[in-house]
């Protein structure tokens, strides 16, 4: 309803500022990790995945879904191991 | 497992995620932060398999374990040098992603309302783009030898306009007819060629500033899925790095002294005001 989606606008817009304000200063070093770390992040997207693909009867939509459980955790686990791995250079360099 | 307590879960999830994101700005606290996010990630998958929709397990199993797979192989055993294209090829997946759930939810229901139509169309809209887009973008940064025979667009600030003109009358048209499956196909397609239309004139120096722009674009790609299934967690953490990455898109091009216009319309050479903007 109407009220859901308000309560929804409300929680977006400050999510929103959130993330604007989250991200300050920051090194030059870090430019890539963090864009490697927000990127595995924006693979959230795997928890809709799961939801489609846990229907019942295998049709279309739940093809979609494993389609998207694939893709979306290929971003998730590579996302965070990758970033995982720049972050060691990082540390060592440093 | 109860509605409330899968909420509460979310929530947790997304506090995590945002500290996560706030550590990663930090050198002392990077690889801290990066592990939060993992953390929050694993809550959010493990509190969902609990959800009352998920009535079947085989076919999610097959996918984590295809998924997963294909993940740690590339991360284990891609080159330092090729981080940024990796980057760039995880984030298209995660876009397209986006797209697939929100399509398979508009497949399913029949009479979706205003508000879930426009934000099914997002969806497709947004995580399309960011799959062929990012995929232009891999496909620079790699070198791939057919990618040197690729002419950038003749005209291409146009080309880009007419294929965004059209992807909008698509996503009105679907809002008006959201009993029609046909039109999110529709978007999809043109999608596809305005994310590799965008994308194809930019230079290779410039892609680390087009993939954190795409990264954005992949948060707000699940942040639209998540107005579409109603799910928060889906909402903020996508809005989170939809915002924080168009924030650090600008960080970027300032440390490059490149304007945003100026890298996504390929002027060349640096621009002189960048530094008055702030």
């Amino acid at each position: 309803g109407a009220g859901s989606l308000i309560a929804a606008l409300t929680i977006f817009v400050l999510a929103v500022i959130v993330g604007v304000e989250v991200i300050t200063k920051i090194p030059p070093t870090l430019h890539t990790p963090l864009m490697s770390g927000s990127n595995a992040i924006s693979g959230i997207t795997v928890v809709g995945a799961l939801l489609a693909a846990g229907a019942e009867h295998f049709d279309f939509a739940k093809f979609l879904g494993l389609m998207a459980v694939i893709l979306a955790t290929v971003n998730v686990v590579g996302g965070f191991m990758v970033t995982h791995r720049m972050l060691g250079k990082f540390q060592r360099r440093d | 497992m109860n509605r409330t307590w899968i909420d509460l879960a979310y929530l947790v999830a997304a506090v995590l995620f945002i500290f996560g994101l706030k550590g990663l700005t930090r050198p002392r606290t990077a690889v801290r932060g990066n592990l939060t996010g993992a953390c929050a990630m694993l809550l959010a998958v493990i509190v969902t398999l609990f959800d009352q929709q998920v009535l079947t397990f085989g076919t999610i199993l097959t996918g984590i374990v295809i998924g997963g797979a294909i993940g740690a192989l590339f991360a284990t055993r891609v080159k330092m040098e090729q981080m940024p294209e990796m980057v760039a090829l995880f984030n298209g997946f995660g876009g397209v992603a986006s797209t697939l759930v929100a399509g398979a939810e508009f497949l399913r229901t029949d009479d979706a309302t205003t508000d879930v139509a426009i934000a099914t169309a997002a969806s497709g809209l947004i995580g399309t783009v960011t799959l062929s887009g990012s995929l232009v973008a891999f496909a620079k940064l790699a070198e791939f030898k057919f990618m040197k025979k690729v002419k950038p667009l003749p005209m291409s600030n146009i080309v880009n306009g007419v294929l965004g003109l059209v992807a909008l009358l698509l996503c009105g048209l679907l809002v008006a007819n959201p009993a029609t499956d046909t039109y999110y196909w529709l978007i999809v397609l043109v999608a596809l060629g305005l994310g590799y239309s965008l994308t194809i004139a930019i230079g290779g120096a410039d892609m680390p500033v087009v993939i954190a722009l795409l990264n954005s674009y992949s948060g707000l790609a699940a942040a639209a899925t998540g107005f579409v299934l109603q799910n928060n967690v889906l909402i903020i953490s996508g809005s989170l790095v939809g915002a924080s990455g168009i924030i650090l898109t600008m960080i970027m091009c300032d440390a490059m002294n490149r304007s945003l216009p100026a890298v996504l319309f390929g002027t060349l050479g640096p621009s002189a005001d960048t530094k008055s903007a702030d």
